[in-house]
């Protein structure tokens, strides 16, 4: 038994041998297209020990995934993934700079200009075309017919909005006698309204999320308003609602600043967060400082029977972001 | 086993010519030549993590009340969009790695972009043969930034409906046209129709990364067809001849590597690193606002011009013009734009070089070139850093509005100053080495001439 076994291993290692004398001389006689290179066993084993280690975070992503008392685990997720893939990326890296042979080969870059077949492209559109005797014409009907189908098809994107009609921008949610709605739900009452403190508010029975409906309510001193002489009645009691809406790019008003030091902030400001435009709600929302170019628009406010803020009509100017044209008109009555 | 393989794939589609040409196309080794590849891996990791999550994402405004396992929210009314955002970072297993892999992907695949084009600026490659190359690279960059930014805003968190209110405000600018073009991509006056929520979704997941993959196509394909640019790093590396490691075995495996260390390193950071965490922000409503809200890092530059600039519309009469966020919003990036895509062709009418180059400059070897790339990157920058005054602010109690007027001031000398400086120094550097030159060539002639008489020998 053991001397046929011997025998077997004798045989199957001859024909190895064979085989790769074989592909030795086979080589020689067709030459070699990548050069040759001594092996390089350790780095052979770091690769190989790489892969089993990508193999095993696998695993782990995997067993990880499975167990469901573990939970959610983004980090173990990231970690265990996130390794498997560094792991295989180092084995690879290993192979390309120490197991491969290194080559510098050279090659002719290709040529920048190909002259001949220019010309063999112009000739041969030439010579297709040359049957044809009025070419301008024919270049021109066939821009008409072009031109006219494009535009027919781009016709439909006219259904994507209001595209020829800027009204809609002009529209506000608020009218005269319309109820001033707090965050909370309920009517905002003009004697909750405290002053260095600053409220939200909405139109009652409107959709709360248009950038025209929420305002902002703040109490100044009465006595400290600069509002224009046309505005006098536009703050009962001092309270103020402005569009909560920047002039600039329409980011919500989130910030009051009420002048907690007076030297570099002698007056209450409004601010937006986006680009720090800085509105005066004392002189009916002028420009203080930043970026936007109108003032933010005022809603006149009366207080009701009940004591329920209530608007007294619409906006001063149009709210939001200015577009071409803005100033042409107020929003409507 | 391998020869019956290449044989049964010969048969079927006669590629094999073909084939054996791409295993030994050269490639210059150069590590500034992987910045590239960094970018196109990181697009491979954004295509696969957004597909999956396509597969849970709700493109929908409809209003519902969550009721998921996050409890700080049991009960807030949002958006269904909103929502499944929220559950695919709770409910959904691994759907937080996922999402915060694809964007941390998608910040990691810009600034590879912007690192790329800087190398391929910086050392000239993109002059002729190669000018269409670079210009559908600049193309491809201005289209991801729109494409990361309709990904973030589709979420309908507080921050991203921040970002579509001023993405709105730069579309109403548009002279003349403005107001209509807003109506028209929303649907209507801002917050839009619910259609714009799909509007957003199908560019997000289909028409820009579409775009992006064809330009990303024709971009390989052409930097295949003109080869690779190559640094003069031997004297046989010449204009006619390109010295290189072929695709395979050389190339392959250290490419593969870093495909796979890129998905790694996007895929620890997304495991690891929080990243937009929206349940924090909260739902958006327009009636809300935060303070200190920062975008992506790749928004800086264009939120900065917006607070960079003084406050006015241009009006005539009562007709209002040009309103002021057109100047930083949309005026800004245009003229970068078209400066990036006419550098090719200004550079060969200023230098009167309109000759093919497959050798690249370092920086010194073109100083007006590289003077002028650094105060043009001098100019975008500083615009950038504006956008975090008001963080100086917060962090160091500087006043704003001073902070501005410094940077206004410094966005319009310091390029010219960097300019300056930046040329003198390539041109001594090149003085510099032309020196060390001479003095080794006398050196060598002085050698030779005491060699004879030299005892020792």
């Amino acid at each position: 038994m053991k001397r046929w076994l011997a025998l077997l291993l004798a045989v199957l290692n001859g024909l190895r041998r064979r085989r790769l004398r074989r592909s030795e001389a086979e080589e020689e006689r067709r030459g070699r297209i990548v050069p040759p290179g001594s092996p390089e066993r350790g780095w052979e084993t770091a690769v190989i020990v790489l892969l089993f280690a990508a193999a095993l975070c696998a695993v782990g992503f995997l067993v990880i995934y499975a167990v469901d008392s573990l939970g959610n685990r983004t980090q173990l997720f990231g970690l265990t993934l996130g390794g498997s893939l560094g792991l295989l990326a180092a084995a690879l890296i290993i192979v390309g700079r120490q197991l491969v042979v290194t080559e510098e080969n050279e090659e002719e870059f290709p040529e920048a200009e190909h002259p001949r077949e220019q010309e063999a492209i112009a000739q041969v559109v030439d010579e297709s075309t040359s049957r044809l005797t009025r070419k301008r014409l024919l270049l021109g009907a066939g821009g008409a017919a072009g031109g006219a189908l494009s535009l027919a098809a781009l016709a439909p994107a006219l259904s994507l909005g209001p595209l020829l009609d800027t009204d809609p921008l002009y529209a506000t949610p608020w009218r005269r006698g319309v109820r001033l709605i707090g965050e909370d739900g309920l009517p905002l009452r003009a004697d909750a309204v405290e002053e260095d403190s600053f409220y939200t508010a909405f139109p009652a029975h409107a959709k709360r999320d248009d950038i025209a409906a929420p305002v902002v309510v703040v109490r100044l001193n009465p006595a400290k308003l600069r509002l224009p002489p046309e505005r006098a009645r536009w703050a009962p009691g001092g309270i103020l609602a402005y569009s909560k809406a920047c002039t600039h790019a329409g980011c919500a008003i989130a910030l009051y600043r009420k002048p907690t030091f007076t030297p570099t902030e002698p007056r209450p400001a409004l601010v937006c967060p986006c680009h720090y435009s800085t509105f005066d709600p004392a002189t009916g929302g002028e420009v203080m400082s930043g970026p936007a170019g109108r003032p933010l628009p005022q809603l006149p406010l009366m207080v009701g029977a009940d004591g329920v803020l209530r608007a007294g009509g619409n906006y001063s100017g149009p709210v939001g972001p200015s577009w071409s044209g803005v100033r042409s008109r107020r929003p409507g009555r | 086993m391998i020869r019956r393989f290449v044989g049964t794939v010969d048969r079927a589609t006669g590629a094999s010519p073909l084939l054996r040409k791409a295993m030994r196309y050269l490639f210059p080794d150069h590590w500034s030549f992987l910045l590239g590849e960094v970018a196109l891996y990181a697009f491979m990791v954004l295509v696969a993590t957004g597909i999956y999550l396509t597969l849970f994402f709700e493109p929908s405004l409809t209003k519902t009340t969550y009721d998921g396992v996050y409890e700080p929210l049991r009960g807030a009314q949002m958006s269904q969009a909103y929502k499944s955002v929220v559950d695919i970072s709770y409910d959904v297993k691994a759907g937080l790695l996922i999402r915060q892999t694809h964007h941390w992907a998608a910040d990691v695949f810009v600034a590879a972009i912007v690192l790329h084009v800087l190398r391929v600026f910086f050392t000239g490659a993109f002059r002729r043969p190669r000018q269409l190359t670079w210009m559908i690279g600049v193309v491809m960059l201005f289209a991801s930034l729109v494409e990361g930014y309709a990904g973030y805003s589709m979420v309908d968190d507080l921050l991203s409906g921040m970002g579509l209110a001023i993405g709105y405000s730069v579309a109403l600018s548009t002279p003349v046209i403005g107001g209509n073009l807003g109506l028209g991509i929303w649907g209507g006056p801002y917050p839009g129709s619910h259609a714009f929520e799909s509007r957003l979704y199908i560019a997000h997941v289909l028409l820009f990364p579409v775009l992006i993959g064809t330009l990303l196509a024709v971009h390989l394909a052409l930097v295949a067809a003109r080869h690779h640019t190559q640094f003069r790093t031997s004297p046989r590396a010449t204009e006619k001849r390109l010295i290189g490691v072929p695709t395979f075995p050389g190339q392959a495996p250290r490419s593969l590597g870093l495909m796979l260390a890129v998905a790694a390193m996007l895929v620890l950071l997304g495991g690891l690193v929080q990243i937009n965490p929206i349940w924090q922000w909260g739902p958006y409503d327009v009636a809300l606002g935060t303070n200190g809200a920062q975008p992506d890092w790749y928004l800086g530059w264009l939120i900065g011009a917006l607070r960079l600039m003084p406050g006015f519309d241009v009006t005539i009469g009562d007709y209002t013009l040009v309103p002021n966020p057109f100047w930083g919003g949309a005026l800004f990036p245009l003229i970068v734009v078209a400066v990036m895509l006419l550098i090719p062709f200004a550079e060969g009418r200023l230098t009167g070089d309109r000759g093919p180059h497959n050798v690249l400059d370092r920086p010194r070897d073109a100083p007006g070139r590289t003077a002028f790339g650094l105060a043009f990157l001098t100019w975008v920058v500083l615009i950038f850093v504006a956008g975090s005054a008001d963080r100086a602010t917060v962090f160091f109690g500087a006043d704003y509005e001073t902070q501005m007027w410094i940077y206004r001031a410094l966005v319009v000398f310091a390029p010219f100053v960097v300019f300056v400086i930046a040329r003198r120094v390539c041109r001594e550097l090149q003085l510099a080495e032309r020196l060390a030159e001479d003095r080794r060539a006398a050196e060598d002639e002085a050698e030779q001439v005491s060699l004879p008489v030299s005892p020792v020998g």
